[in-house]
């Protein structure tokens, strides 16, 4: 990141909004949530995605409301600050620098200026041992202050959010670990600590898992592994403590939230069922099941009508009235791991990727957005460890995304392997894919590769499996029939040799197929084997064609670090050069090619063009770990920028998942800097509900209006023209609470009015100049949307 | 260890009956337990929980209620009858009919003076307490239906009584009832039944704590006469409710076998005013009904169906961790229910109702250690005597040659002759007793069966001669100490020269037999013998203690031997003194006069004094490290304390002549199967 200043690695959307809790606003129209180096603003009514809080250069681990003023909040990140937004404007007030990284965040409204983290002890740095420490926010006018006076108020805690919790007026703080509940009042400057015993020869697990304090009584209410809440009273005694037990979860408490009167205590776990236990009447408990996924997080809103259950699979939903589910935040879901490959649907430009269990996930990067969820193994999921299910291994689309194949196969130990090829059509009606054909058991062990033929002509399924053959598939024509069918048209294999990877040429010409060492060349029409291409040691782990002026290149990537590249004209070897690469991708829109080699624990990202001997763009060290998945992704709009290193970004964009699943992709300043502008264009008046139809409709609207009273009344015009001065905009656009003082704005306001009569026609030309070009740009948008609207047609349906 | 031959004995089909009430005396720290066959138990708390009392039960006697008053005990039952027991004899007192249908509860006032007792007939009668014994005084104003809880208000003014549906207050000097309380049915189907309020007590606050058979407790304003709270704990029956004495803490025992604790607690922790009652802990250690409860100063005593008696202590009013804060569950009687003729191989049984006499069965294989040896013959029951009358049998005895057979009831003693020929046997009841002896708390045989002795009352002992032809009374042997406790511990020497007597005031009294005269008292020590026995050849009393303590007398020194200076010097082992049942059962071994065989309910131990005393750092229960060690090295790890746990559930353990081991086992699973089937409850995952 430092050699190439200009393009920036960066996390752009897919990232996690269940990694923390999220913050309802007190008036529950926005609801906030840490997603990776961003806090994301949605709207709770429409669930739309309002704008973010950017600034943060790590993970941000925390997000609370400023208890002295409910329109701004904190974010504190492992990049060592916590920093304070305006989020209505998402404006940055101020950073505060802290020095560690933090973990959480606890605040108080009983300690005013003060931020409670959780921050890794100073003297263990090795070992995972964190601390709360109390954090006096000094008053300064800086925008960026030190605040390094720490004091520690417990020791040993756990780095988890919420594993602590402030009691009544925020008279004492409990915080849990391991075995041990741990409260410390403020007043007397005194913990005590309540221990359980660990409850295994029981067959009970008593470790804490969550904590939280009833908002009025001196009752703290744990959550436990083995699924029992403990209501703790009598905490200020050492011995005369006392709790008693509510049990209704069988698994782990995942979550624990008092409601704001503290009528009420919610809990969530993995059996995605939100309970509402009755403070005081503790057998009466209401439920909300069937909530999709695991609940990790709960939140209440200030006035205790809004809910929101944050999910494991990457979703916060919001609940009204304890009852109904009103809002499906949903991000990119991240199940237990990706088998397919990273698939861009062709006609929504989605990206396509395994999504909950048995199902596809068509996922809008553009919008950062899951739009739709395909089911294809269509079996019922049974929520249990250890069970062998259904897992969807496999996915390509047609050129056109016409067609979709899946395949998923169910592994058991020491049983056969059931695997099921499956084709779906496209349907214009329903916009939706239609089961079209199911080949059971297509081949007799796991297939390697699928890919279609990217030919206009023919829609052909080309699929290599480990038991020795690959099979093309055809679309059969029947005439009786109102649709076709597919069929096997074609077994081929090579000296019993087991293929592992497939490629077609770009225009469908072609057909190769690695079989171990050797690589195969086809032609698809006849089915002949043309050419043998053979570059031992090392197994063909991956084989790409090069695209457009480079499509005379077969490019193949070997398991003994090597990466060949073959001319077809020649039948011979081009070049050749000692990579380890794991992955190669092609871009599909233009000749380049990116290659991820694994080096000595992290990737290197090399991008070329296979006729070029120089690399046009290198990134050592992208992440750590080996990266397995990745894919261009078309631009909507191409950019311009002529820069050399960053032109293989003009049309596509390279997106991939490092180890830890998360989705980086690669941006570049001019595109960053065209985003910062459309999202300052975009800020809107907070009085309406922001949507998209507002943005498009009201805010023309208002133009409109505008427009008409300037011409109806000129005499306004020219009030109106002070407004131009930079010192007017300033004042009048600029948040109060972010203001100077009066009496220094004072000066330069007077000044301002103070017009000399020459300026006047030329500002009033600058304005009437910047009318118009706001004009234009709105019309852009416009155009721009209902362009995306046109695309995504599976947003509506 | 040395080798025995084992006889496993399971065929003793002993079975407790339910726990139906419970009182206890703070004062006394004693608690007494009253069970469905109308045998009354008496627990002494300050002592290790020992069960120093036994009352036996009788056919037409039922209790529903006891009820302390200083230090004396009532009961009261469905036959309609008051009873006051003697508890320096055993026995009921008097019996006095309250003219009221069967009787529900009783209860006496904070100010002893008084008790009240609620009657099938919808009548509270109150009874003074007089020196000695009770009279009518009158009855508060008759209600419809009948009067199943009461409890006192502690000022002694008002009484609150749980019927059916409500809950009426009395004002106890006009008699005249001052509130009706209504108590909701349930819900569904059960809303057409009558709620029963099982139980009700009355808080110095005027406040009102019920629980009632919809698995309801409530809280009331005894003033007002107003619901405060519901709490709904269980989908069955809320069956005895408990206050602590300073009415902090309320505990409720239900159907399905939980005690649940309610405490009083500020919501917030500053102001401790508005308290209210809050549910906290659940307590489950119960599998049925918990029909009796009691909370005591540090822990929570429960009983019911299930037969075992649960001291759950409080671990908040505990500073560290000992023998009493440890759970405790009394399932077995702490005193002799099997006695064993070591001579002929004959066990005999004490069954509340009748006794059995087996005879073990023979075997002559032989084997490794630990291998089952194919029996020859079956153990064969020879006898199966049912009791005369309605008194249930309290003590019973059996001569070690296994010619003679004793049994004593509240009211009579009866002595059989017993004639065993390979495998006919005959029995013959002994005619003539002496008159002297109605009744006995305990009956020994001396060694060679040709003396009776019979713990009479005040402690002292009645020495009968038998032959084959009479029985004739010799001599009473009485203490000097004058105590009026009953003897609970009998045993006499091999030598028949010395008999040795434990009482419940903890003295132990030896006598000359040969003499007929009390030849010395053994220094009293604070914790009452649970076992003790006289060795065959040096003739040293040991003797254990319900707080684990072991003694050894030297009876004819008249002072403690210095093995047991050695050992009191030392002291036992924290493992030893831990232990949670008191040893109930002391023999020896003739062949190795080194070697004192002990056993409690769970462990059966050889203490081997050769060997060196274990001190605290030493490992106590070591025999797998013992077994795992080559020869050489196992002298160094052996002490005094060799301790088997292989047999659970021990009720006797007692050394034949033919140096063969009988372990009767009772195994608690064949109890619990034995109950009736508890409360359905809905299971997880079920």
């Amino acid at each position: 990141m430092v050699e190439h200043a200009e393009i920036r690695m960066v996390h752009r959307g897919g990232s996690k909004i269940n990694f923390r809790e999220p913050v309802i606003t007190n008036d529950s129209r926005f609801l906030l949530c840490a997603a990776g180096e961003s806090v994301n603003v949605y709207s709770t009514s429409t669930e739309e995605y309002v704008h973010d809080l950017q600034g943060h250069t790590d993970l941000v681990t925390g997000v609370v409301l400023n208890p002295s003023n409910h329109l701004q909040v904190y974010s504190c990140s492992a990049d060592g600050t916590v920093r304070l937004w305006d989020f209505t404007d998402a404006i940055l007030i101020k950073t505060f620098i802290i020095g560690y990284p933090i973990y959480s965040i606890y605040v108080s409204e009983k300690h005013g200026g003060v931020v409670f983290l959780v921050v890794p002890m100073a003297d263990y740095k090795s070992s995972e041992l964190f601390q709360l420490v109390a954090v006096h926010l000094p008053h300064s006018g800086d925008q960026e202050v030190e605040a390094r006076e720490l004091s520690a108020v417990l020791c040993d805690v756990s780095p988890h959010a919420g594993a602590a919790s402030f009691g009544r007026e925020g008279e004492y703080i409990a915080s849990v670990k391991g075995l041990q509940l741990e409260v410390f009042f403020f007043k007397k400057q005194k913990s005590y600590r309540f221990s359980l015993k660990s409850g295994m020869k029981k067959g009970a697990k008593n470790a804490f898992t969550c904590v939280s304090c009833h908002p009025k009584e001196d009752c703290i209410a744990t959550g436990h592994e083995d699924g029992k809440i403990r209501m703790w009273r009598n905490f200020n005694q050492k011995k005369e403590y006392t709790y008693s037990t509510l049990h209704w979860h069988h698994g782990a408490v995942n979550t624990l939230c008092f409601t704001p009167e503290g009528t009420n205590l919610l809990s969530g776990g993995i059996e995605s069922v939100l309970v509402h236990w009755h403070y005081t009447q503790e057998n009466q408990k209401d439920f909300l099941p069937r909530l999709g996924a695991a609940i990790t997080h709960i939140a209440v809103s200030p006035d205790g009508s809004l809910f929101s259950t944050s999910h494991s699979d990457n979703k916060i939903t919001i609940i009204q009235s304890c009852v109904k589910v009103s809002a499906v935040i949903q991000g990119l879901v991240k199940g237990d791991g990706v088998w397919t490959n990273l698939i861009i649907d062709p006609r929504s430009k989605a990206l396509v990727l395994n999504g909950k269990p048995g199902h596809l996930q068509f996922y809008s990067l553009h919008r950062d957005k899951q739009l739709y969820n395909l089911e294809i193994v269509q079996q019922e999921y049974i929520h249990e460890e250890g069970l062998d299910q259904f897992e969807v291994v496999n996915a390509a689309f047609d050129a056109r995304g016409n067609w979709l194949a899946t395949v998923e196969e169910r592994r058991k130990k020491g049983a056969e392997l059931e695997i099921t090829l499956k084709l779906w059509a496209y349907d214009e009606l329903t916009q939706s894919f239609v089961l079209n054909t199911t080949v059971t058991a297509p081949h007799e062990d796991q297939i390697t590769a699928m890919f279609f033929s990217p030919s206009p002509e023919t829609t052909m399924l080309v699929t290599t499996s480990l038991d020795g053959h690959f099979k093309a598939w055809l679309l059969a024509d029947h005439s009786d029939a109102n649709e076709g069918f597919w069929a096997c048209d074609f077994v081929g294999g090579y000296h019993l040799l087991k293929p592992g990877c497939c490629s077609f040429s770009a225009d469908g010409s072609l057909l190769s197929v690695g079989f171990q060492e050797v690589v195969t060349v086809w032609s698809p029409a006849s089915w002949e084997l043309l050419t043998t291409l053979s570059q031992p040691p090392g197994a063909i782990r991956d084989l790409c064609f090069g695209r457009l002026s480079c499509s005379k290149y077969l490019l193949g990537a070997s398991t003994k670090n090597q990466l060949c590249c073959w001319n077809l004209l020649t039948c011979s070897l081009e070049w050749s050069t000692p990579m380890d690469v794991s992955l190669l991708q092609a871009d599909p829109l233009s000749e380049n090619m990116a290659a991820f080699c694994s080096q000595s624990g992290s990737s290197d990202l090399f991008v070329f063009k296979p006729s070029e001997p120089r690399p046009l763009y290198s990134q050592k060290a992208l992440c750590t770990g080996k990266v397995q998945h990745a894919v261009f992704a078309p631009r909507d709009q191409m950019l311009e920028s002529c820069e050399e290193r960053t032109q293989w970004l003009n049309r596509s964009q390279l997106y991939f998942f490092t180890q830890h699943m998360d989705l980086l992709t690669f941006s570049t300043k001019t595109e960053e800097d065209r985003l910062l502008a459309s999202s300052k264009q975009l800020m809107v008046d907070d009085s309406v509900a922001v949507t998209p139809f507002y943005l498009l409709l009201g805010k023309h609207r208002g133009q409109q209006l505008e427009k008409q009273e300037a011409l109806t009344n000129p005499m306004a015009e020219r009030t109106q023209l002070p407004q131009g001065s930079i010192a007017i905009k300033e004042l009048l656009h600029t948040p109060a609470h972010v203001l100077p003082s009066a009496s220094f704005l004072c000066a330069m306001f007077v000044r301002s009015l103070l017009i000399s009569s020459s300026s006047a026609r030329a500002s009033l030309g600058c304005i009437l100049c910047q009318r118009s070009s706001h004009w234009m740009e709105m019309e852009a948008l416009v155009v721009h949307t209902t362009k995306k609207q046109v695309s995504l047609p599976v947003m509506w349906s | 260890m040395g080798e025995f031959k084992v006889h496993r004995v399971r065929f003793f089909d002993y079975m407790p009956t339910a726990i139906r009430a419970m009182a206890f005396n703070a004062h006394t720290e004693r608690l007494a337990l009253g069970r469905m066959d109308g045998s009354v138990e008496i627990f002494n708390f300050a002592d290790r929980y020992f069960q120093e009392k036994v009352i036996p039960g009788k056919d037409s006697r039922s209790i529903e209620a006891l009820c302390w008053v200083g230090g004396r005990l009532f009961s009261a039952g469905l036959n309609g009858e008051i009873t006051e027991y003697d508890l320096e004899n055993l026995r009921p007192k008097y019996s006095l009919e309250a003219y009221g249908g069967p009787i529900w509860t009783i209860t006496s006032n904070s100010q002893g003076a008084h008790l009240a007792i609620g009657c099938e007939d919808g009548t509270v009668k109150l009874f003074e307490v007089l020196e000695e014994s009770i009279q009518f005084e009158r009855n508060l104003d008759r209600q419809k239906g009948r009067i199943i809880s009461l409890s006192w208000h502690p000022s002694g003014t008002q009484i609150a009584a749980g019927m059916m549906d409500m809950i009426r207050v009395f004002d106890v000097p006009t008699g005249r009832a001052v509130q009706r309380l209504l108590v909701d049915r349930g819900f569904g189907g059960s809303k057409s039944r009558e709620t029963v309020v099982w139980s009700v007590v009355f808080l110095s606050d005027y406040t009102i704590i019920s629980g009632d058979s919809a698995g309801k407790v409530q809280v009331w304003d005894g003033h007002t006469g107003t619901l405060v709270k519901t709490h709904l704990v269980t989908k069955w029956d809320v069956l005895a409710l408990s206050v602590s004495k300073d009415e902090s803490s309320v505990v409720v025992g239900t159907s399905e076998g939980t005690v649940i604790q309610f405490q009083f607690i500020a919501p917030t922790l500053q102001q401790q005013q508005d308290k209210e009652w809050v549910r906290t802990r659940t307590f489950k250690n119960h599998t049925h009904d918990v029909r009796a409860l009691a909370e005591i100063e540090t822990a929570i005593v429960s009983g019911g169906m299930d037969t075992q008696l649960v001291v759950r202590p409080l671990l908040e009013k505990f500073d560290e961790r000992s023998h009493a804060s440890a759970l405790r569950k009394i399932q077995f009687p702490h005193r002799n229910l099997v006695f064993c003729a070591k001579k002929a191989g004959l066990l005999l049984f004490q069954f509340p109702g009748q006794l059995e006499l087996w005879r073990l069965g023979e075997s002559d294989g032989h084997g490794k250690p630990g291998d089952s040896l194919p029996l020859k013959r079956k153990p064969e029951k020879l006898l199966h005597l049912k009791r005369k009358g309605e008194d249930h049998i309290c003590c019973s005895a059996l001569s070690s040659c296994g010619g003679w057979l004793a049994y004593s009831t509240m009211s009579s003693v009866r002595l059989y002759r017993l004639q065993t020929d390979n495998n006919d046997i005959s029995i013959s009841k002994v005619p003539k007793l002496p008159k002297i002896l109605r009744s006995a708390h305990q009956l020994c045989f001396s060694s060679d069966s040709s003396k009776l002795f019979a713990a009479s009352s005040q402690s002292s002992v009645l020495v009968i001669a038998l032959s084959q032809s009479e029985c004739k009374y010799v001599h009473t042997l009485k203490p000097k100490s004058g105590s009026r406790q009953p003897i609970h511990l009998m045993t006499n020497s091999v030598d028949g020269k010395w008999l040795a007597t434990a009482n419940s005031d903890c003295e132990i009294h030896v006598y000359n037999v040969q003499k007929l005269k009390l030849h010395c008292i053994v220094p009293v020590y604070g914790s009452c013998p649970s076992a003790m026995g006289i060795h065959p050849t040096t003739n040293n009393l040991t003797m254990v203690h319900a707080d684990q303590q072991i003694f050894e007398y030297s009876i004819v020194e008249k002072q403690y031997t210095d093995w047991s200076r050695k050992l009191q010097k030392q002291g036992l082992h924290n493992l030893w003194l831990d232990r949670d049942t008191p040893v109930t059962h002391v023999t020896f071994n003739p062949k190795n006069p080194e070697q004192i065989l002990l056993h409690d309910m769970h462990m059966f131990c050889i203490i081997d004094q050769s060997l060196p005393l274990p001190d605290q750092k030493t490992q106590f229960y070591n025999q797998m490290t013992l077994r795992s060690l080559s020869e050489q090295e196992r002298p160094s790890h052996l002490h005094a304390f060799k301790i088997c746990k292989t047999f659970q559930d021990l009720l006797s353990v007692s050394l034949l002549d033919d140096q063969s081991l009988v372990m009767v086992e009772r195994p608690l699973l064949a109890i619990t199967c034995q109950l009736p089937a508890p409360v359905r409850q809905k299971k997880f995952a079920t």
